[in-house]
């Protein structure tokens, strides 16, 4: 435990040394999702169809576009290579740098949400669903998406790579995230949707930790 | 038992085994191939609705189970790989990673040529064909990774956990898929009392399975006597193999 707060001390910090990191992927997000209606139109109801499934693909894009970044400067300067050979477990060491890491992409991207979504139309049920849907499904991104990076990490143009290899472990998270939100705007039971992504909140988050320390140990041997 | 195993796990026994028993799986293959063919175009009766056209379900669903069961031998052999670090296990795996994707390939293209006249589309987002696609770049994805990392030994590893995630994954993406949308005629055959496909139609479909598995073990066993010679092309019985053919 107290290794894992020192690791999210030391990497919050890191953090606010370089802003950008913290800022880049929120202003993707909301790029994204102006983009849209440019392409579809101006046409408020198709805007308001399809508003669950635009926010949930722009989060899900803003995700992968900073994923190379969460091992890769510690491993460029070592400081990985000293984490895997510390006693204390990689386990916990890589749950708190994929913290640290949703907490600059995730949590931006949930509080941005209600202000696109109601740029995008949505009634103020759906934007709390919405808001719900995001903090559930987000962590799982950064879960999966991590232990992407961790494999790639060591590789010289590994961003093509990761993309292929985690977007198609996305699409559950797509499906119940935006379902949740389509069910509340037609008045239908969302718990269901909350629930699955509960579900897989879980499931990632006691399984994950171990494939990214796995593929860590991996990535550093190379 | 473990002295067999052991056996295996030696490269030149392994690379002389697989020469010995190629020609058989060779001739098992053509006569189930033959047999299989001559049940499904000839003696299977017409489908009383899909007419002749349901005869592409004896390519189409052999290389819908394929795809499936191509991806559990790797996520076994990765097992392997990780806990007992076997190397014949590291050859199988990277051997059928090709192999399942073609499968796959052809399940869809097939899937979808019959998709057109009978549902009136080439492509319709219904839940088994998209997750098939989804498996799809499931085996891309592992074969990307294994091309990308030098290292071939900690490719092999690196590989093995991406496939180790990807067979977690792929029932919660079956399911969640599946609820998302479904148009796909239910399975017919493995409901065990009393399949609802026709007696005759359903052994040439068997046949055919098996004369799949059979090409697929052909398959891996060619691409594993490569990557047998690749990664052994330093030792002293592939240099007087070499030798003695040329």
């Amino acid at each position: 435990m107290k290794v894992f707060i020192a690791i999210i001390k030391r990497d919050l910090l890191l953090l606010s040394r370089k802003p950008a990191d913290f800022y880049n992927p929120p202003l993707f997000f909301v790029l994204v999702i102006i983009l849209y209606p440019f392409a579809l139109g101006a046409d408020s109801e198709i805007l308001k169809i399809g508003a669950a499934g635009l926010v949930w693909i722009s989060a899900l894009l803003a995700s992968i576009l900073s994923l190379d970044n969460i091992f890769k400067a510690d491993y460029g300067d070592g400081t990985l290579e000293e984490m895997v050979l510390s006693p204390h477990p990689l386990v916990i060491i890589s749950l708190a740098k994929v913290v640290v890491y949703w907490f600059f992409t995730g949590l931006p991207l949930l509080l941005l949400s209600p202000i696109l979504g109601l740029m995008m139309g949505l009634p103020s049920e759906g934007i709390w669903i919405l808001m719900l849907s995001l903090l559930l499904g987000t962590p799982v991104l950064s879960l999966i998406g991590a232990i992407g990076a961790a494999l790639t990490v060591g590789l010289k143009n590994g961003g093509v790579i990761l993309s292929l290899l985690v977007l198609p472990l996305y699409i559950p998270v797509l499906i119940f995230g935006s379902s949740a939100v389509n069910n509340s705007i037609a008045g239908l039971d969302v718990m269901g949707s909350i629930y699955i992504l509960s579900a897989f909140f879980t499931l990632s988050l006691v399984l994950a930790p171990l494939a990214i320390a796995a593929s860590l140990k991996l990535s550093i041997s190379n | 038992m473990f002295k067999f195993l052991h056996k295996f796990g030696s490269p030149p026994y392994f690379y002389n085994f697989i020469n010995k028993i190629l020609p058989y799986l060779y001739i098992i293959f053509f006569g189930l191939l033959l047999y299989g063919m001559y049940g499904a175009l000839i003696t299977a009766p017409a489908d009383y609705q899909q007419g002749n056209s349901f005869r592409i379900i004896y390519v189409h669903v052999p290389a819908a189970w394929m795809s499936m069961f191509v991806y559990m031998v790797m996520a076994s052999c990765a097992v392997v790989v990780l806990i007992w670090r076997m190397k014949m296990a590291q050859i199988m795996l990277i051997s059928s990673v090709a192999v399942g994707a073609i499968f796959t390939t052809i399940a869809l293209v097939t899937g979808s040529i019959w998709g057109k006249p009978m549902w009136g589309a080439w492509w319709v987002w219904d839940a088994r064909l998209t997750s098939e696609l989804i498996l799809l770049f499931l085996y891309i994805g592992v074969l990307a990774l294994y091309n990308a990392i030098e290292d071939k030994k900690i490719a092999i590893k690196a590989v093995s956990i991406l496939v180790l995630v990807g067979v977690v994954n792929i029932p919660i993406i079956h399911y969640s898929v599946e609820w998302w949308n479904t148009l796909h005629q239910g399975p017919t055959v493995t409901k065990f009392d009393k399949p609802s496909i026709h007696i005759d139609m359903l052994i040439p479909l068997l046949v055919m399975a098996v004369a799949f598995k059979f090409y697929y073990i052909i398959n891996l066993l060619h691409n594993a006597k490569n990557q047998i010679l690749i990664s052994e092309s330093t030792t002293s019985w592939v240099k007087d193999m070499v030798k003695k053919q040329s």
